[in-house]
């Protein structure tokens, strides 16, 4: 049986972010078939239903209104039940986002309904969908069936390949009109910490330090490198206790979990903890001093010295290889 | 102040998973309060202490979760409430979980919930959101500073490295991020005086719960983990020619740049 899947897409500073686009592909697996409708909350967000319908939404429902220009539990809620209530869909698929992560909790509790949060893989047999997801900080994963009803789930970024963008197909895009009211949480400002927009979950390049780096002042040439690759600048626990970064930064089983393409871990021994938080990354690079750390063990390339040194050099020659 | 904390007992962040016939094994592992539900609890305390009042600590699960409520009161919480669903579920997910809780606390009349915003062995998140729903409060996930002032709070949230400043009101339920607080250790007069806290343990048929009305949404069909990462590749050479190399493979071998 084919199923109509929603798809809530997200955008950041005006753009829809890559995991919108990786949880499209999710819901075609889902709706085996079936029409896949992407769903756009905010005050402006119609001029992004095309490239929705581009990646392989099959037509957009937006709700557009003044309160649903900042994310808040409340006002995203009311928007998309109202749209559930419409489209009546059997399943929805959400990034595993700050916002997927805060308001499909609460649109499961609604529906009376199981949710697989964090999905990094779907192995589909028609109608039978498993949910592969990370336990245990990614120590161990388990597959996950929603017994019955609706299909909910969060995707994990950087880890389901989007369809390729095809910009000749074309799509309905209609609006809901939504009431918004009693929104019980007022955002005063929202502070930007985060590197020119890369988001440390969704980077496909990663740079790592630990204790080695010695101090906030060390992140620079690591920051430098980031930049450069387009990358985030990540750390370990032992970097954020010692005061050289935010909290926000902190990789590991406490922390963020990682998985981008190319992560770097420069001066960072490698904690069991740490690993949780970045072992099934694509390829990873250890930079450290010390032959005997633990770091070397799920590093796919090492290079024993001085992340000082390592680094800058580093720089030097990735700039070549961007000018050739 | 009418202050809970949602508590969950998960295995050592040291320890190494062993995973036989699909299932993760506990034999010999040790086990702590959720990280994350440490801030929760640490905040829980220094909201008492400052606004006055009460903190319970409320954990879902069997008998030997009793250690890590112990812990907890050690800390400082006042009373420990253990639901003890050993007897009468053999599976609990998000869903279920939540509804128990739930059920539990909707005539409590709390002013303000405090959990941790994901527990490191599930790792959902689900659970904390879920019960504010299902008790029509509001929420807020992932914060690194609370303040209250009557019935005002006053909020930081970690939203993916960035913070949102935010102003809301109680009744609330709060989920705790890291940078919220940092947890004290229970001090040696805290664990004598632990020992002597009420610890209440409560079963489905006290909250008036039919197993069927939490029969789980969603079933774990297997538990497996991820292939070995075999060591790689130390490269050697003078460091400039190892960087060179190095760059050389990401481009050519490993084609991530």
């Amino acid at each position: 049986m084919t199923k109509k899947v929603l798809v809530l897409g997200e955008a950041r500073e005006g753009s829809l972010r890559n995991v919108s686009f990786e949880a499209i592909a999710a819901a075609k697996t889902i709706a085996n078939g079936g029409e896949v409708v992407a769903v756009l909350l905010g005050d402006a967000v119609a001029s992004l239903a095309q490239e929705m319908i581009a990646y392989g939404a099959d037509r957009v429902v937006t709700v557009e209104h003044p309160h649903l220009k900042q994310y808040t539990s409340d006002g995203y809620s009311q928007a998309l039940m109202a749209v559930i209530e419409q489209e009546n869909p059997e399943g929805i698929v959400f990034g595993h986002t700050a916002l997927g992560k805060d308001l499909s909790p609460k649109i499961a509790s609604k529906l009376k309904a199981g949710l697989v949060s964090d999905v990094t893989a779907i192995e589909s047999n028609g109608d039978e969908h498993t949910f592969v997801r990370p336990i245990y900080s990614g120590k161990a994963f388990e597959k996950v069936q929603i017994k019955d009803g609706i299909h909910l789930a969060s995707v994990r970024p950087n880890n389901i390949t989007p369809l390729e963008k095809d910009d000749s197909r074309s799509g309905d895009v209609s609006a809901v009109s939504v009431d918004i009211t009693n929104l019980r949480t007022i955002v005063k400002e929202v502070v930007r910490k985060s590197t020119d927009g890369v988001d440390l979950s969704e980077a496909k390049v990663v740079i790592a330090g630990g204790r080695g780096v010695k101090s906030e002042e060390g992140f620079e040439p690591l920051k430098q490198l980031a930049d450069l690759l387009g990358g985030a600048v990540g750390a370990s626990r032992g970097a954020c206790d010692a005061e050289y970064c935010d909290y926000s930064l902190q990789i590991g089983q406490t922390g963020k979990v990682v998985t981008p393409d190319l992560y770097i871990a420069a001066g960072i021994s490698g904690a069991i903890q740490h690993l949780a938080g970045m072992s099934n990354s694509k390829i990873i690079v250890a930079i450290n001093k010390d032959p005997e750390a633990n770091i070397f063990n799920v590093a796919d390339y090492g290079i024993v010295g001085d992340l000082f040194e390592v680094v800058p050099l580093l720089i030097e020659e990735f700039k070549k290889i961007q000018n050739a | 102040m009418n202050i809970y904390a949602l508590v969950k007992r998960t295995f050592d962040t040291e320890e190494k998973i062993v995973v036989s016939g699909g299932k993760i094994q506990e034999d010999g592992a040790e086990f702590i309060i959720n990280p994350y539900d440490e801030y929760a609890v640490e905040e829980a305390i220094q909201l008492r202490d400052a606004h006055g009042g009460k903190v319970t600590v409320v954990t879902l699960g069997g008998e030997d979760a009793e250690k890590q409520l112990r812990t907890a009161l050690a800390m400082g919480a006042d009373e420990a409430i253990l639901i003890n669903t050993e007897d009468d579920l053999d599976e609990l997910d998000e869903y279920a979980a939540a509804e128990i809780i739930a059920e539990y606390l909707k005539d409590k009349e709390a002013d303000i919930i405090l959990a941790g915003n994901v527990a490191i062995d599930g790792g959902s998140g689900q659970v904390g959101p879920r019960v504010a729903d299902l008790l029509d409060i509001n929420y807020v996930t992932t914060i690194t500073s609370l303040e209250v002032d009557g019935s005002t709070a006053k909020i930081v949230r970690d939203i993916e490295g960035d913070s949102e400043v935010l102003e809301t009101s109680l009744p609330l339920l709060i989920t705790a991020q890291q940078g919220l607080n940092e947890p004290r250790y229970p001090s040696l007069p805290g664990i004598m005086k632990a020992k002597k806290k009420p610890l209440e343990e409560l079963e489905l048929d006290d909250l008036d719960i039919d197993e069927d009305d939490v029969e789980v949404k969603t079933a774990t069909v297997d538990i497996f983990l991820p292939p070995q990462k075999a060591a790689g590749r130390v490269l050697e050479g003078d460091i400039a020619d190892q960087v060179k190399e190095l760059v050389n493979l990401l481009h050519t071998e490993a084609k991530v740049i």
